[in-house]
């Protein structure tokens, strides 16, 4: 925020004379690089309006934004937490700089660092379920998990194919490590400042007769150890130019990296791939863990270093499992 | 804060706000609501009706079943000045913090029929859409976001809106983009407020006005 709104609405606050010239929060979130390729996914009305889109793909693509945007409707069957793909993915998976969805579809089937292989478009999506939702992915080839697929692949509509130099994809324009080291005292500050209005003071986010409205951030019903928004940059980013909701750009870089630690030094479900013991895992896995605090003594304790899956019932989806193409 | 005379949901879900206030009274906030304060403050029911139904020509707030957490503290907001208006300022100036809880544990338990004035069809789909998708490409979530699906309310800090006048769910909307309100938390509603066209804030207002809520007799 730019110091001069602060200061007109530090005015408003102290003499609150009526029909003062109207303040405003700004949006700001970053500049896309020269050379960057920009796509503005497609909204649900273009959705409704396209003419030349089968009648039941329609209905296909609808199924899967539905599914994106209400997956608690899965709760126990492919969701065990309180997350939805909307919790991240805000704006309905389409908006720049917050983890917009299409690119999965213009850019897979590659490599990816995470699991070491060639994942296609399911696997991706599987992926999510398994550490950002804590759960179990839809099967591949089936109604729903095509249904998912066919909202990525619409929300791309008309996007290159395997251009990888995305403007506003993904969550990482912070970088991999800020330029002061992160803090957990002044995370928690910021955290208090910033986030518990919603979240609330315990993390554990609010509900309203049994519904998720403000998702938990750690604990057992947030993203398990081994989801993308564990490590500190991802949530650092996604921080930035999403919270507080409708405050994009509010925070500073460093408020931003400082409450990511904090939020991220707190407990939740077990990483799908734990060997039984959280420090070798983390040695695994060490190209993602790295930038987590996973298998790392915090307060006396080595975070991960438990048998909780919180709701699940298991610790490892099936589907996760490499592939060699042999 | 605790409600003494009905526990069950409504105290339960007081308790998740987190807020440790005076427990309110239901019983003595009646005789505020019938009587006033005894220290020049109207009785509420002038304005509010003893059901909490309030008005909508005249911009006075349904009451009942908001929140009590909520009610509480955006009465402490007119006496202390942080909210404004002319009509609530003299009326809260003097209630003391336990005469606000009994006020707003009383009007939190009312219910009242509710029979909206009807809108023009189109405005209620655009108003439907804001609530339940916002305008994402002007940056403006979805009221349920923050107010619950439903926009039924979450705690004691995100009001329920369903259910409310319309004439008053406009004015807030304007009083912030206008500047005149400016209590809410960390200028959450300022932040999407100032960005609603005056289309959008008819749109909103009217779509909630017409859904059902607590605190409506069914």
């Amino acid at each position: 925020m730019k110091p001069s709104t602060y200061y007109a609405v530090a005015l408003l606050s102290v003499i609150s004379l009526p029909a003062l010239s109207a303040s405003s929060v700004p949006v700001e979130l970053p500049e896309y690089k020269e050379g960057q390729y920009v796509h503005q996914a497609p909204t649900l009305d273009d959705l409704m309006n396209d003419q030349s889109l089968n009648p039941n793909l329609r209905e296909v693509i609808l199924k899967g934004r539905d599914l994106f945007m209400n997956t608690q409707q899965k709760r126990g069957e492919y969701v065990f937490n309180d997350m939805n793909c909307k919790s991240c993915h805000l704006g309905e998976g389409r908006m720049n700089w917050s983890g917009p969805v299409w690119p999965a579809a213009t850019t897979l089937p590659d490599f990816r660092g995470k699991n070491q292989h060639v994942n296609s478009l399911e696997e991706r999506i599987a992926g999510c379920f398994s550490f950002s939702m804590n759960g179990k992915p839809p099967e591949y080839g089936s109604d729903d998990m095509l249904a998912l697929v066919a909202y990525h692949q619409w929300l791309a509509k008309g996007a290159k194919v395997y251009e990888t130099n995305i403007g506003g994809r993904g969550f990482g324009h912070l970088g991999r490590e800020p330029e002061q080291p992160a803090d957990y005292e002044r995370g928690a500050q910021v955290y208090a400042d910033n986030c518990a209005v919603c979240h609330g003071a315990d993390g554990l986010g609010q509900k309203q007769d049994g519904k998720v409205v403000f998702p938990p951030l750690w604990g057992d019903h947030s993203y398990n150890w081994g989801a993308g928004m564990a490590r500190v940059f991802t949530a650092a980013s996604f921080i930035k130019n999403n919270m507080p909701l409708g405050k994009p750009g509010s925070l500073t870089d460093q408020q931003a990296w400082d409450v990511a630690l904090f939020v991220n030094s707190h407990e939740r479900p077990q990483d799908p791939r734990y060997t039984g013991d959280a420090k070798e895992t983390r040695e695994k896995y060490s190209n993602f863990h790295k930038w987590t605090r996973y298998g790392t003594e915090f307060n006396g304790q080595i975070l991960g270093q438990h048998d909780n899956t919180g709701d699940k019932p298991f610790l490892k989806p099936d589907v996760l499992r490499p592939r060699t193409f042999e | 804060m605790t409600i003494i005379r009905r526990s069950g949901a409504v105290a339960a879900l007081l308790l998740t706000t987190g807020l440790v206030q005076a427990a309110g009274d239901a019983d003595r906030g009646a005789t505020i609501v019938m009587q006033g304060d005894g220290q020049g403050g109207a009785p509420c029911l002038a304005c509010h009706g003893t059901d909490g139904a309030g008005n909508d020509a005249a911009g006075f707030p349904r009451l009942a079943g908001l929140d009590a957490g909520y009610l509480a503290a955006q009465l402490r907001d007119y006496r202390d000045g942080r909210r404004n208006s002319p009509v609530m300022a003299p009326n809260a100036a003097h209630l003391s913090d336990q005469q606000i809880a009994d006020v707003a544990a009383y009007y939190a338990l009312q219910t009242t029929r509710l029979m909206p004035a009807e809108q023009p069809a189109d405005l209620l789909v655009r108003g439907e859409k804001l609530v339940k998708q916002g305008d994402w490409d002007n940056y403006i979530v979805p009221c349920e976001s923050c107010h619950g699906t439903g926009a039924q309310g979450v705690g004691a800090t995100f009001p329920a809106l369903s259910g409310q006048h319309p004439t008053y769910l406009r004015q807030q909307l304007e009083a912030w983009k206008n500047g005149t309100r400016s209590n809410d938390p960390n200028q959450l509603m300022l932040a999407i407020a100032a960005r609603l066209s005056d289309e959008q804030i008819q749109a909103v207002s009217a779509y909630l006005s017409q859904q059902p809520t607590q605190g409506s007799k069914p």
